[in-house]
């Protein structure tokens, strides 16, 4: 595979091998911490795994290098074409409801690439969560291609194949599993620690005033909350038994912080900072909480907008009203 | 896992339908399912809006809004009054 890709031939088809290397990994590590994600494109086209021919089967996928390679590594033995669409380095499904994984890129990708010599039958087998973005009948017209939709996952395409391409409702179905949950949670927390930093600037600046500054246990109180709502309540998700987002956060934002207010001694010490954080920490691991939907796989649009019209404006109130607690209490 | 009950806009007009199965081909949640040569939603608070029913029935027969954000991106949306949308690239959320 060339390594530029670059401009040359877009009817070129590019072998491509099915193991991950070192650097592979290295690679899809750092992309799930946010660093450099936006070089990890690879050119679209078509390419073969294996010696294919005429009759060999047909994937299409994105040009995100993460959905690439977990694509390639299970059609190892097997010898077939993947054909790229050029979905801006986005995986498939965050592409196919952009619309980038989507009937116009695939009829056209279809016509650039030349497809219809390289192979003489007229299926194509598209992973079935890029099916947002497809209109398979659509398609059909337009290209004279059939769509089959594969699996939700790469690692059942072997039995799908086996199966004459028929795929049973499990492997049809979306799963979100604790491992799922957790490799999203570095993307959760980043953009969070992000956000703050603006917290932790006010706290500086007050703290020149401050009668009780700020330090290590506010720190920590604040961290603890911070994690609460972007790691914890991902990864605990399913067992926190109410069905809102929002409240599974605070939820655990209130035993957090009323374990650390108990164990820093402000309460009973100290009960405006106690209470105070009890109105704020909480409804903060609520927010990030809630932000967790945009990255679940069972969350509908409404559903969201619903629990967010109940949730942000108490949000917002608990918050105001802690911070005026605690200003009360340590800074005037 | 399941999310909020009775919140989805998923509809689907049984008299257009004519069985084709795309519906249930697409939909990652099992939606959908088969009943006498017509499809039939089968538990409809699973349904998580993503439209692939809706965008590959032949007939029309579906329709639901679709629609993916995070929290962020749907306040920063009701803040600057634009459609929300999760850029899935921009803001990393998903
Ligand atoms: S895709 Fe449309 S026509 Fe086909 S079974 Fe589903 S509802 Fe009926
Ligand atoms: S919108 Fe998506 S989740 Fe809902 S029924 Fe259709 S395919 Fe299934």
């Amino acid at each position: 595979m060339s390594e530029c890709g670059c401009g040359g031939d877009p009817k070129e088809i590019r072998n491509i091998p099915t193991e991950l290397r070192f650097g592979d990994r290295i690679g899809a590590l750092k992309v799930r911490l946010g660093i450099g994600r936006d070089s990890y494109k690879i050119p679209p086209g078509l390419y073969s795994v294996g010696t294919p021919n005429g009759t060999s089967p047909v994937f299409v996928s994105a040009n995100y290098k993460l959905t690439f390679d977990s694509l390639r590594k299970e059609l190892g033995g097997l010898d077939c074409y993947i054909l790229i669409l050029d979905t801006k380095g986005i995986n498939v499904w965050c592409a196919a409801g952009k619309g980038t994984f989507g009937t116009e890129e695939l009829v056209n990708r279809i016509a650039k690439t030349g497809l219809s010599e390289v192979v003489s039958h007229r299926d194509l087998i598209l992973p079935q969560l890029g099916a947002p973005g497809m209109c398979a009948h659509e398609v059909k017209r337009r290209s004279g291609f059939n769509v089959i939709y594969g699996p939700v996952r790469a690692s059942d395409i072997k039995k799908f194949l086996a199966a004459g391409m028929e795929a049973t409702p499990e492997m049809r179905t979306v799963k979100f599993t604790a491992r799922d949950r957790t490799v999203l949670t570095p993307m959760e927390f980043i953009p969070g620690m992000k956000l703050s930093m603006l917290v932790f600037g006010m706290l500086f600046l007050a703290n020149f005033i401050a009668k009780e500054p700020f330090g290590t246990h506010d720190l920590y109180i604040y961290l603890g909350a911070v994690i609460v709502g972007t790691v914890i309540t991902p990864i605990l998700l399913p067992i926190i038994p109410v069905s809102a987002f929002s409240l599974k956060g605070w939820i655990l934002g209130v035993c957090w912080t009323a374990y650390a207010v108990w164990a820093y001694g402000w309460l009973p010490d100290d009960l405006l900072t106690a209470f105070g954080y009890l109105l704020v920490l909480p409804s903060l691991s609520a927010f990030f909480a809630m932000n967790f939907t945009g990255a679940s796989t069972y969350t509908s649009f409404s559903g969201v907008i619903r629990e967010m019209r109940m949730a942000v404006p108490i949000i917002f109130v608990t918050i105001a009203v802690g911070a005026v607690l605690l200003f009360i209490g340590r800074v005037i | 896992m399941r999310y909020l009950k009775n919140v989805v806009t998923l509809e689907l007009n049984t008299d257009k339908c004519l069985g084709c199965g795309r519906c249930w081909e697409v939909c990652p949640h099992g939606v959908f399912e088969p009943d006498d040569m017509k499809a039939r939603i089968k538990d409809r608070d699973k349904c998580m809006e993503c439209g692939a029913c809706a965008k590959n029935c032949p007939l029309n027969a579906i329709s639901v809004k679709s629609g993916v954000g995070c929290a962020t991106a749907i306040i920063k949306g009701m803040l600057t009054g634009k459609e929300p949308s999760c850029g899935c690239s921009d803001s990393d959320c998903c």
